[in-house]
């Protein structure tokens, strides 16, 4: 059924790796000097690798359109990263952290590619802690780890709730000590705006000053996109503002399959909408799962405050749905119970699209362990929630201040209300297990490819997949292309391909100064976020997709002929680098809608209403869609669909269970 | 759904790029709700710009959840504006009053120069870092993590230190537009990890070279940086910072 290979080594699944290390083809010290990769995007995909590839040798040109590498989305990831450490020894291991991201991700990730991110996980640890990043400890002094999503180990490490701040920090300090020995050059506030392919391979980049507005080329044997998810094609996410599909787009639209469009992630705890105003949401992290209880009344439309609801009307709903996981099912069967409940009319909140997060048991039962670590014996309720918010505080703090910040309630009185928001997308430009897009040459990491995470990602993986992709895996694979490539000199940037991708880009920026129509490009993304959320969202029908496509189509005509952008290209013009931005989602929301219409069944975070079972869980048709599909941009907006079959050799599939 | 009652004045610093004079200029604003980020404020402002075919104000921002470091408002004579721990994007206009007059400006600093409008470079504080705030451990050469148990009060200490976003709040509201907070955030988080150690001296030299490369002034011990630095990161580092500095001169075997 394959049309597309994806050069998974032979050999035993436990073996592939480490073969695969041993024996693809190296590069000379003298031949890395003079060979050029640009790395485009700074996070944990994107930093990591700049910096490992300069310190094997390479020269490196790192870009970013924030004002500085640091800045990068993932800072703000909070939770924790997974690592098979089996410090805690509770019957962790390589095979068990690889079977539940198979098995997370609803058995649609590629087997080979699942079972090396497992193995390297626990180098990134000991990487990350050898460069100084301050990971929680026990008194011990040894790491101390959490519970994730998913999961029944503990597995995650963590830095309060500021994980993705503390690896990135890392990441970012070993870039800048290579950009202060000239090893890397960095480019901040430049966008990448077109993949330049000389006889097929990517060969360098057309980026914006985004200062100037002046438009550059840079060539490089290869070019890695480091760029991210595209969450952002819903308008409201937890994504930052900037986050955006740019890089990837134009690279599928030069001849890079994109995969799995479809497979996005809806996480559970998010800060609910207040207003038409709002501009992003706000992500508490999995980790609350640890120690939050979430629950609806259990009567409908029931008005009173949380705290004058007796705990026998309440329905601690995914404790009695899934007993074995309770409040820790995995992020996409956690956003549908909540959405059912809400559907339902059990909601709370003004909006009535929320659920109660509480803490108050865990905070008494914390309360009284350490009350008794201080010799009070039998101490009364008051002393225990005073103690127990301590230890609260201790582990959450800094999100309970967030949510205090943004709501203008406070969480150690009242529960949090939370409700699903776009958080992470699984699907990505496809890659081989080398990371390398369809076009040669051009390597895909991180969240911007599909590899990893199947149909639904689980919690603290990634950062996790970011930094494997970054530290580990693509410094080996890039040498297997870069390693043929040692005659090749640098190709002078006034060769036509060059100029044509420069003239392609320019094009665009020129035409959206110039429509001077009356809607801002705000007005554009909002619209086309309505219709992804309503229509291929959390949950999906043929009818609504259909639909959807045409609402798309439509859009885009107007978009092309009434957006303004005031100001001009040659200066700092932040709707200018929006409009473009959105222009890309807009394509990619129709390829989006168009994959979830394809994919005739529900799994992870792609929920087909026609396909559930009578208990209203995800029903997979493994013999009709076990495959990866990757869509082909033809001229005009039109896909082609190539399939990648997906074996399972190791793993038996079966229905996903969590009850 | 919320729609807001507030009506504002704002005045805000408006200017084209680094080579042209700046200046305040007022825009009313009505209908704004106490449950908008400041920021969201600004993107009704904007959108209203646009609308009536005038330029939006340009500002510096991306995660909007105050993490990321990238907002830098100057808002009523303070960074990051009235509320203690919060930055710009945190801030909510439940903090303001109707009818209030706002008055927002760019960060100011020598090294900070203005970009346009109320956005800076801030391109300093990494070439700050490029010069020593790192640990020189290349990919693959880490032992296993638990092989160096560190005690949990000093982790957290350097956990508290390595929490700064590098929003340059700091030298934003500093007198002598100083970055001794920033800095002295990132030499405290590994001067107190043993990994830091092989590197202690060598790098406070370098950094602070660096810092004085930069055009930053030096510290006169008012305190400003830790009173407005969103993330509450102490004066302490700054007194630790100087006794490295000092100690570098008698103990390190290289001077930088």
């Amino acid at each position: 059924m394959s049309d597309i290979n994806s050069n998974i080594p032979e050999g035993e699944l436990t073996n592939k790796w480490t073969k695969y290390k041993s024996s693809v083809p190296l590069v000379n010290p003298s031949n890395k000097r003079t060979i050029e990769v640009i790395i485009v995007g700074s996070g944990l995909a994107g930093a990591s690798a700049a910096a490992t590839l300069a310190e094997m040798g390479y020269k490196v040109k790192c870009f970013c359109f924030q004002d500085s590498p640091r800045r990068a989305h993932s800072i703000a990831a909070q939770g924790g990263i997974n690592a098979a450490k089996n410090y805690q020894n509770d019957g962790d291991s390589v095979y068990r952290l690889f079977y539940d991201t198979i098995k997370g991700g609803d058995y649609r990730a590629r087997e080979a590619n699942v079972h090396r991110l497992a193995e390297v996980s626990a180098n990134i640890i000991d990487q990350c802690v050898a460069q100084g990043v301050p990971l929680a400890r026990e008194y011990g002094g040894l790491l101390d780890n959490r519970s994730f999503g998913g999961t029944q180990v503990q597995r995650t490490f963590y830095a309060a709730g500021q994980t993705g701040q503390q690896l990135l920090l890392g990441a970012y300090s070993a870039l800048e000590r290579q950009i202060g020995m000239g090893k890397v050059e960095m480019y901040t506030r430049h966008e990448m705006l077109e993949v330049v392919k000389i006889d097929g391979k990517a060969r360098g980049i057309i980026a914006r000053n985004l200062i100037t507005g002046e438009i550059e080329r840079h060539f490089g044997h290869a070019v890695v996109l480091g760029t991210g998810g595209y969450g952002n094609v819903f308008y409201l996410s937890t994504n930052a503002m900037g986050s955006n599909v740019t890089a990837a787009w134009k690279a599928h639209k030069q001849g890079a399959y994109f995969a799995n469009p479809c497979y996005t992630q809806i996480h559970p705890t998010c800060i609910p909408v207040s207003g038409d105003h709002q501009s992003k949401l706000t992500l508490m992290s999995e980790s609350l799962r640890n120690d939050g209880r979430i629950w609806v009344p259990k009567k409908k439309d029931d008005n009173r405050k949380a705290s004058e609801i007796p705990e026998d009307e309440r329905d601690y709903y995914l404790e009695r749905r899934y007993p074995a996981f309770g409040n820790l099912v995995p992020r996409d069967v956690a956003s549908r119970a909540a959405k059912e409940r809400c559907d339902a009319g059990y909601g709370v909140g003004a909006s009535k699209l929320a659920v109660y997060l509480d803490f108050k048991a865990n905070t008494e039962r914390y309360g009284k362990i350490e009350a008794s670590k201080s010799g009070i014996h039998n101490p009364d309720k008051e002393t225990c929630m005073r103690l127990g918010t301590e230890v609260i505080k201790a582990k959450y703090g800094n999100l309970f201040d967030m949510y205090a910040q943004i709501t203008g309630e406070n969480p150690y009185e009242t529960p949090m209300r939370i409700y699903p928001a776009v958080h992470y997308t699984m699907g990505g430009l496809w890659v081989d297990y080398n990371l390398m897009t369809s076009v040669p040459g051009l390597y895909c990491t991180g969240e911007a490819n599909f590899s990893d995470h199947g149909a639904n990602r689980l919690g603290a993986s990634a950062l996790m997949q970011g930094l494997a992709d970054g530290y580990f895996v693509l410094p080996y694979t890039i040498g297997a292309y870069l390693s043929k490539e040692i005659s090749v000199k640098a190709i002078p940037t006034d060769h036509p391909a060059f100029v044509e991708a420069e003239e392609r880009a320019k094009g665009i920026l020129n035409t959206l100064i110039n429509i001077k129509g009356t809607k801002s490009v705000d007005h554009f993304h909002k619209r086309l976020g309505h219709i992804m959320w309503e229509k291929c969202g959390m949950a999906r029908n043929e009818k609504g997709l259909k639909e959807a496509i045409e609402e798309i189509r439509a859009l885009r005509a107007e978009f092309w002929s009434n957006v303004r952008v005031p100001g001009i290209a040659e200066e700092l013009n932040p709707e200018l680098e929006k409009a473009g931005r959105v222009a890309d989602f807009i394509e990619l929301g129709e390829l989006m809608c168009i994959d979830a219409l394809n994919r005739n069944e529900s799994c992870g975070g792609h929920f087909r209403e026609e396909y559930q079972t009578e208990e209203g869980e995800a029903l997979r048709d493994d013999e009709g869609f076990a495959y990866v599909a990757a869509w082909e941009f033809k001229e005009g907006v039109n896909f082609e669909l190539h399939k990648e079959e997906l074996k399972f050799e190791n793993i038996k599939v079966a229905q996903r269970s969590y009850k | 759904m919320s729609t807001g009652n507030m009506n504002l004045t704002l005045k805000v610093w408006r200017q084209k790029n680094n080579n042209t004079k700046g200046a305040l200029v007022d825009y009313k604003l009505a209908g704004i709700s106490p449950d908008m980020s400041f920021l969201e404020m600004f993107d009704v402002l904007n959108e209203d710009l646009i609308t009536k075919g005038e330029e939006p104000v340009v500002f510096d921002h991306d995660c909007r959840e105050g993490i990321c470091g990238m907002c830098s408002m100057f808002i009523n004579g303070r960074p990051h504006g009235p509320k203690d721990l919060v930055t710009t994007c945190q801030l909510h206009m439940r903090s303001f009053k109707d009818g209030d007059t706002i008055v927002v400006e760019p960060w100011r600093a020598a090294a900070f120069p203005v970009v346009k409008d109320l956005t800076v470079d801030r391109s300093a504080f990494d070439r700050v870092i490029a010069a020593g705030g790192f640990i020189s451990v290349n990919t693959g050469n880490a032992q296993d993590a638990n092989n160096l148990p560190i005690p949990k009060m000093q982790a957290d200490a350097a956990f508290e230190a390595a929490a700064c976003i590098g929003c340059g709040a700091c030298v934003a509201t500093c007198k002598n537009a100083s970055a001794m907070l920033f800095v002295s955030a990132k030499i405290s988080q590994l001067a107190l990890l043993p990994q830091g150690q092989p590197e202690r001296y060598r790098r406070v030299q370098s950094m602070v070279a660096q810092m004085d490369a930069e055009g930053f002034g030096n510290c006169t011990n008012t305190g400003a940086c830790e009173a407005e630095c969103p993330k509450g990161i102490s004066l302490e580092n700054i007194a630790r910072m100087n006794r490295d500095f000092a100690s570098a001169k008698f103990v390190s075997e290289e001077t930088v």
